[in-house]
């Protein structure tokens, strides 16, 4: 088995892997290496055709392509050897990865230091349970925007959207444009899944009608689907008896949430937080595993491609802060909790030791609320204040706490974040 | 006459209520000048961007996604779309690099947004 030594590997080449690549090398990390299963880097952004990226990270509206390629143009000027067509089987707590390519059959990868970036994937059918037959023509909003604008194949002619995230909405524009017809888009929630102004520019641009509280209660179809039944839910999501409704299409397409891949990270036991799915991190992105960092969707799923960036960023210089030895390790960890209207926190806990300037979070609120305050409190100090006019679900709220504000005495209780409605 | 849209300018997606008197448009509930200029446009001559693939032969890589180097008006996509699809592109292609000049005299040329070339890898 062929052996290599590394400084740094990174799993995924999506814009996080790429991202902590580019800021290790520019940290002086030598041996850094991608690892990616595709034969290209870039991961979902190259079907991302749309444009709206990067408006923070570039300071303009670019597709999804432009972004990805601006960061690939960049991994191959800092000359970053990536390794394609490879999947990594195992990572031990030795930091040894087995990976394997057609390629190279297996190799051992012996690392000082890993950042898992491996993205985040669709909820499928069955973790929607949906009843019925099991036809063809069932498929993630991500399947089908990958067969229409990688592959160039038109999945369907007349398409059912269940679910209103991003992704749906985006292929809802995206479908009538290439000639198929999209019948509706329906959502079990009294409330849309993504953001308004993708309901305005998806939706309502292409006259494809929105029913929110209605879900899809079966599949029809034997080899290929022929249709499916929805109905409007109650209060507790359960179907009321009476609004069944047949519809005949040849496409379902699901767009009911995105679930952050973390099969390795459990596999090296490290602790999941139950809100986000992902890893619990620290300042630096670094797991409760030493020398193992985390970024991008695997951690939770960002709304913007530029804070999955800036936290490759991130984890990449606490990857070089712990090659160097120069990471405070010791100290004890203070945790930051989700407090008032707030569903997570990232990161959940901190060294304050190893801050040297802001320390951004990124978390999101349970609930619509308007002309709100946004605290981070440590013990009985406000260590942050902001307005916000509107807060939503759907929209990532992200603060940078000034290192030199965090209380040093935060307590037991750590830093509580809390969004508390009318400002006075 | 009065009409609403919902602002697509930024995440805060403000409800705009546009009025226009005698020819003179005012756009209210907009919190940014961004907002007022959406309003005012969109109420006249709604305009968007547009993307979506050109086929592309001689590489592992069948579809080029291309991108309208501004706003096109909004009420032409399908018929600029469908100029586009009589288009095949043969590899190699830089981004940035023009897939149809001056689409259908609108002054917006189309763009490659991604380099493909002849393959993508050696086998």
């Amino acid at each position: 088995m062929k052996k290599r030594l590394m400084d740094l590997a990174v799993i995924g080449g999506g814009p996080a892997g790429l991202a902590a690549a580019i800021e290790a090398k520019k940290q002086g990390i030598d041996k850094v290496i991608i690892i990616e299963r595709d034969n290209c880097l870039g991961g979902i952004l190259q079907q991302c055709i749309h444009d709206g990226f990067g408006l923070h990270r570039f300071g303009k509206r670019l597709s999804g392509s432009e972004y990805a390629d601006n960061c690939i143009v960049e991994a191959e000027n800092e000359k970053i050897e990536v390794a394609y067509e490879t999947i990594v089987l195992e990572i031990t707590a030795e930091k040894v990865i087995y990976a394997m390519s057609s390629d190279e059959g297996i190799v051992e990868y012996h690392c000082k230091t890993i950042i898992l970036a491996m993205g985040c994937r669709e909820r499928t059918r069955s973790q929607a349970f949906i009843w019925g037959t099991r036809p063809s023509g069932v498929l993630t909003a991500g399947t089908v925007q990958r067969y229409i604008n990688i592959e160039g194949y038109l999945p369907g002619k007349k398409a059912v959207i269940l679910g209103s995230g991003n992704i749906g909405l985006i292929m809802a524009r995206r479908m009538p444009l290439e000639g198929m017809s999209v019948e509706g888009v329906y959502e079990l929630m009294k409330s849309p899944g993504g953001l308004t102004r993708n309901i305005s520019q998806c939706l309502v641009d292409y006259d494809i009608p929105l029913h929110l509280s209605t879900t899809v209660v079966r599949i029809h179809g034997q080899q290929k689907i022929e249709g499916v039944t929805v109905a409007e839910v109650d209060a507790k999501r359960n179907p009321i008896k009476g609004t069944e409704r047949y519809i005949e299409c040849d496409l379902l397409v699901l767009a009911v949430g995105l679930i952050p891949e973390n099969e390795l990270t459990r596999q090296l036991h490290i602790e999941i937080d139950s809100k986000t799915n992902g890893p619990r991190v620290d300042e630096n992105f670094m797991t409760s595993m030493n020398g193992v960092f985390a970024c991008g969707n695997v951690v939770t799923v960002f709304d913007l491609v530029d804070y999955v960036s800036q936290s490759g960023e991130i984890a990449a210089r606490g990857a070089a802060g712990y090659i160097q030895g120069s990471l405070k390790l010791k100290e004890e960890y203070t945790d930051i909790t989700p407090g008032e209207n707030v569903s997570f926190v990232v990161p959940q806990r901190i060294r304050a030791g190893n801050l040297d300037s802001g320390l951004p979070l990124y978390f999101r609120v349970k609930s619509r609320d308007e002309n709100v305050v946004v605290t981070a409190i440590a013990g009985d100090c406000v260590c942050y204040r902001k307005k916000h006019r509107i807060v939503l679900p759907p929209e990532m709220l992200v603060e940078e706490l000034e290192s030199s504000s965090i209380c040093e005495n935060a307590g037991k209780n750590g830093i509580i974040i809390n969004v508390t409605g009318s400002v006075v | 006459m009065k009409k609403e849209f919902t602002c697509i300018v930024c995440p805060v997606s403000c409800n705009l209520v546009v009025e226009d008197t005698d020819g003179v448009l005012s756009v209210s509930n907009n919190q940014c000048k961004r907002g007022m200029r959406f309003g005012e446009n969109e109420f006249k001559n709604p305009m968007r961007m547009l993307t979506t693939t050109v086929k592309i032969t001689g590489s592992t890589v069948k579809r080029m996604p291309v991108i309208s180097s501004d706003e096109i008006p909004k009420d032409r996509l399908f018929e600029l779309v469908e100029m586009l699809y009589k288009v095949t592109l043969k590899s190699p292609i830089q981004r940035g690099g023009i897939v149809l000049k001056n689409i259908g005299n609108t002054g917006v040329d189309i763009i490659a947004t991604r380099t493909i070339k002849s393959k993508i890898r050696e086998e």
